[in-house]
């Protein structure tokens, strides 16, 4: 298991995500940040946060929601069944706002296309795009992100987690298995066995 | 599990994951578009032996708001006799590559043999067999308890938490009317304890079975001493058929002299309604008999959840079918594990 | 007497009678001419069976066996049937009388008795029913059943109760002019409208009308005293509670003439079987609880119940192959008789063996009133007797498959269970109807 993020990388891709957001819509009024479960929510959460320190008086709570898009997805069957997340919109709704998208890792981009799908039933945004800590790779269709915190070259044979204080505790339990305190993005060889599908 | 069929079956936290689920795709139900695309490719069969509009209507509606295909299969009226006919549509249906089979029957333990025969290999769900069960209603009455009565606070004050993983321990039901006979009753005594409520049953006594000292709840008989000494969070009132009164041809194996009588003992009103907590609950299945078992006063009244458990029923059944369907049906169906 | 002369002459070497020390036992000319010391030496022209380890019983005789023919040919005939009770070590059967048509006439019994008898596996007894069409209104043509070829002794509804008190009070007088015996079987109706299965927990927690307990007891209580008040002979069939086994008890400490039967099934299976909603364990009267098993375990012990008889049901496919509402009552039992006496009472200690011939031979027998005359049943292994004899090993352990039994149905109760017990050989006077486990098919059968 290698790190390949550790606190200090995340919180600076981060702070730079929330700037380069800022400048492509000329501010952030308009912005809704949906984070994808689990760990979109936090990173989503983190970045309204930025947001409002760079524009003052942006309210985080209306800025930021979060989409689940359990049942929108396309590999229901080839998995045990998934629980089903909640799907939280700021009062005033996603309509003709731009909806950022937030995940923790971009792979496949089946989930992205399930959040689009979601998307489109709950409201309708003047824009989507989308925010990613990580970008791995291995695209299954034609869907890139707008906003980028590390792009990571990785073979299939990889898995790619990230861990987060909000979702994953302060792990200092887990310190046998030289697991981090704080948030990190680890690296590490899938087990031969499992089939586990694409994020 | 790879089917619904019995209350008895679920553990607490299956029934958790049930009303949690429930609860999300009630969420959906509010928005402008409702329909999901979860299900989108399975076929829902609901095979109906005995009329229930209700009933088949819910799953219905559930199975396409999932975008599942529908298919109603009413077997009432066939002349082939009754076991044959069991078989031989079950047989059908697997022939049709039904993914899930919604059955309906007048025989207790009818959906039990349909999912273990080996007729089919469909997931099964029971709505409603004979007097043995009715699982989706007890679901949709726990749903509808949860969201009204946890996340309380002291003294009757509004609902303060959101009640997701929560079970309903230290409520306290009272389930009113013709146990005997009640799927509906079955379905709650074991859903309610299993999710740690307190339950109390109300009859006369030859409307009780033989065998219910095992259950686990109360038994009385008398309906104003348990309103006045256990201050129910929720009062369910179940339906009274008709034919189990004298004059109705039962003779002398009617169950109760009249309606008037049973309603004096029974039934629900606006004295007894005055003697409950101002949080209490009133729920019905239905459909109602008013001025039965249930006065106008008390079916309309503010209190009165039974609109919204129709409404419930939905949510609760989009659930069910979720969890027996979603998942990948060649490996343990963990929906409800 | 065409046997005499078309039968070898059995040794039965090295068995057990009863359970006793071995002797060779020599059945020739259709009774049991000699009792020899264990492996004594065989004369020419004799015919060895090694019975080492093997117990000898007297043939069993069943007083409660569903034929299904006339009528309903489809789930049993009158030549599968006897075959199986062969099999299962009997050498005689009593055919019950709910066939279609009713075996309400001499006509019916005649034809049954004579069918059984052309098969020739088992004597069969034909029961004549008490009302006509088992309707419970009007008494059947008794006498003129019991002065048919087939000798009618024993009367019964089963099936349907003789609900009727004075229907039931008639029937009792009229059979004492042959010394007849009504068997009764004890359902109130009103009690059991629509009922499925035992009345108790499991019932009330699966949903299916209950069959109480005190539906049964109470037409035991009103037929023994009714019988007593006549001074009549009665029979009660398959008892299957607690509360029927006390009632028996009483009345036969006070005096009355009243026989007692416990099926199989209900020594050692209860309602728990019901929670699967199998209908292979749907039968009338039903499954009870573990108290009522204990209790007529314990009535047989002490002699309270009289006898074991099969209520061997068979039924096809189609008729248990549904939801459990719409199947059936009953189960097969007569090739599993043996082994679950043998399992309930006699490896568990309560019971000898010379008790199993009692309660499976000889009682039977004099139940139905065939025990005396050249087709005597339930006789003693003894010297002069009929050479009705079955051989079982004690020994010996099998798993019950239904699809691999004689009877025509499948409906066993035991699929899948080991049972102890085996039945090697039985003998219909003299004549072997199964040798080493498997019936002997009978060529050109030599009856005039």
């Amino acid at each position: 298991m290698t790190t390949v993020l550790g606190e200090t990388e995340i919180a600076r891709a981060l702070t730079r995500i929330a700037h380069e957001i800022v400048e492509r819509n000329k501010g952030a009024h308009d912005v809704v940040l949906l984070g994808i479960p689990t760990r979109g929510v936090p990173l989503a959460v983190r970045l309204a946060e930025r947001l409002a320190t760079i524009e003052p008086g942006l309210d985080i709570a209306s800025i930021v929601g979060e989409l689940d898009v359990t049942m929108y997805r396309d590999d229901l069957h080839k998995h045990p069944v998934r629980t089903i997340g909640a799907t939280h919109l700021p009062a005033s709704g996603i309509d003709g706002k731009v909806v950022v998208l937030v995940d923790d890792v971009l792979f496949s981009g089946r989930t992205i296309r399930a959040a689009l799908d979601a998307i489109s039933d709950i409201g309708r945004p003047r824009a989507v795009q989308l925010a990613a800590l990580v970008d791995r790779g291995h695209r299954e269709l034609p869907i890139r992100p707008d906003y980028v915190g590390k792009n990571l070259p990785t073979s299939l044979s990889e898995r790619v987690s990230v861990r987060l204080v909000e979702t994953d505790g302060p792990v200092g339990e887990d310190a046998a298995t030289s697991a981090p305190t704080t948030d990190a993005v680890l690296i590490s060889q899938r087990p031969t066995t499992s089939s586990e599908g694409t994020r | 599990m790879k089917h619904l069929l019995s209350t008895a079956d679920l553990s607490r936290a299956d029934a958790i994951r049930i009303l949690d689920t429930a609860a999300q795709m009630a969420a959906t139900q509010s928005r402008e578009i409702k329909k999901l695309p979860t299900l989108r490719g399975r076929t829902v069969v609901n095979l109906f032996f005995e009329d229930s509009t209700r009933t088949r209507i819910s799953f219905e509606t559930a199975a396409k708001r999932l975008s599942a295909d529908v298919i109603n299969f009413s077997a009432k009226g066939s002349s082939v006799s009754k076991g044959e006919s069991l078989k031989d549509t079950a047989l059908t249906l697997q022939a049709m590559g039904a993914d899930a089979v919604v059955i309906r029957h007048q025989a207790s333990g009818a959906p039990h043999t349909l999912a273990h025969a080996g007729w089919v290999d469909s997931a099964v769900v029971n709505a409603g067999d004979g007097m043995h069960q009715h699982p989706t209603q007890a679901l949709l009455d726990a749903f509808t308890m949860r969201r009204h009565l946890v996340g309380r606070g002291a003294a009757g004050a509004s609902i303060t938490g959101d009640p997701t993983g929560q079970d309903l321990a230290g409520l306290r039901i009272a389930i009113v009317g013709d146990v005997l006979h009640s799927r509906v009753a079955r379905s709650n005594v074991h859903l309610l304890h299993t999710l740690g409520a307190k339950v109390t049953l109300v009859s006369p006594p030859t409307l009780v079975p033989v065998g219910v000292e095992t259950w686990p709840c109360d038994v009385s008989y008398h309906l104003d001493e348990v309103l006045a000494e256990t201050a129910p969070d929720a009062v369910m009132m179940l339906r009274v058929q008709r034919e189990r009164m004298s004059g109705s041809g039962a003779g002398g194996g009617a169950f109760f002299p009249n309606p008037l009588e049973y309603t004096r003992n029974f039934g629900l009103d606006g004295r007894r309604l005055a003697l409950l907590p101002d949080h209490t609950i009133v729920m019905h299945p239905g459909p109602m008999n008013r001025g039965l078992e249930i006065s106008a006063e008390a079916a309309d009244s503010p209190r009165a959840v039974i609109v919204e458990q129709v409404a419930n029923g939905v949510a609760v059944r989009m659930a069910v079918l979720y969890l027996l369907l979603a998942g990948d049906a060649s490996t343990e169906r963990a929906g409800l594990e | 007497m065409s046997e005499q002369t078309t039968n070898p002459t059995y040794v039965l070497q090295g068995v057990a009678p009863l359970g006793a020390d071995p002797v060779d036992l020599v059945l020739a000319g259709g009774v049991i001419t000699e009792v020899r010391a264990a492996n004594s030496p065989v004369a020419d022209g004799e015919t060895v069976v090694d019975g080492t380890g093997l117990v000898a019983l007297p043939g069993l005789v069943d007083l409660h066996t569903h034929l299904r023919e006339p009528g309903r040919e489809d789930a049993e005939t009158i030549v599968s049937g006897t075959r199986a009770a062969a099999v299962g070590g009997f050498t005689a059967v009593h055919a019950m009388a709910n066939t279609t048509p009713v075996a309400d006439t001499a006509g019916v019994v005649e034809q049954v008795w004579r069918i059984g008898r052309d098969a020739g596996w088992v004597d069969v007894h034909p029961v004549g029913a008490v009302s006509v069409g088992l309707e419970g209104h009007h008494l059947a043509e008794i006498g003129a059943m019991a002065d048919s070829a087939a000798r009618v002794r024993v009367f019964s509804d089963d099936g349907k109760c003789v609900w009727d008190p004075i229907l039931m009070r008639r029937a009792l007088e009229y059979v004492k002019a042959f010394d007849g015996v009504v068997a009764q079987h004890a359902q109130e109706p009103r009690l059991t409208e629509g009922a499925q299965m035992n009345e108790g927990v499991v019932s009330a927690e699966l949903g299916l009308a209950g069959w109480p307990a005190v539906a049964e007891e109470a037409i035991i209580a009103r037929d023994v005293l009714l019988a007593e008040h006549v001074g009549s002979r009665l029979h009660v069939c398959h008892l299957s509670t607690a509360g029927s086994v006390e009632i028996i008890r009483w009345a036969k400490g006070r005096g009355i003439d009243v026989t007692a039967e416990v099926t199989p099934h209900h020594l050692i299976l209860t309602d728990e079987l019901a929670r699967d909603y199998d209908p292979t364990f749907k039968v009338n009267p039903p499954l009870r609880t573990a108290a009522d098993v204990e209790a007529v375990r314990q009535g047989l012990a002490d002699g309270t119940i009289d006898i074991v008889a099969t209520d061997h049901a068979p039924h096809t496919r189609e008729d248990k192959d549904c939801e459990w509402a719409a199947a059936a009552f009953g189960m097969t039992g007569l090739e599993t008789a043996l082994s679950v006496v043998q399992e309930t009472m006699v490896d568990s200690g309560r019971m000898s063996w010379a008790d199993v011939a009692r309660v499976l031979s000889s009682a039977p027998a004099r139940i139905g009133r065939i025990d005396e005359g050249p087709t005597a049943q339930g006789r003693p292994l003894e010297v002069g007797e009929p050479a009705n004899v079955v051989l079982v090993d004690p020994a010996a352990r099998r798993v019950v498959d239904g699809s691999a039994q004689a009877t025509a149905s499948t409906n066993t109760p035991f699929q899948g269970y080991e049972l102890p017990g085996r039945v090697v050989a039985t003998f219909l006077r003299g004549r072997a109807t199964v040798l080493a486990g498997a019936p002997v098919e009978q060529v050109a059968e030599v009856r005039a």
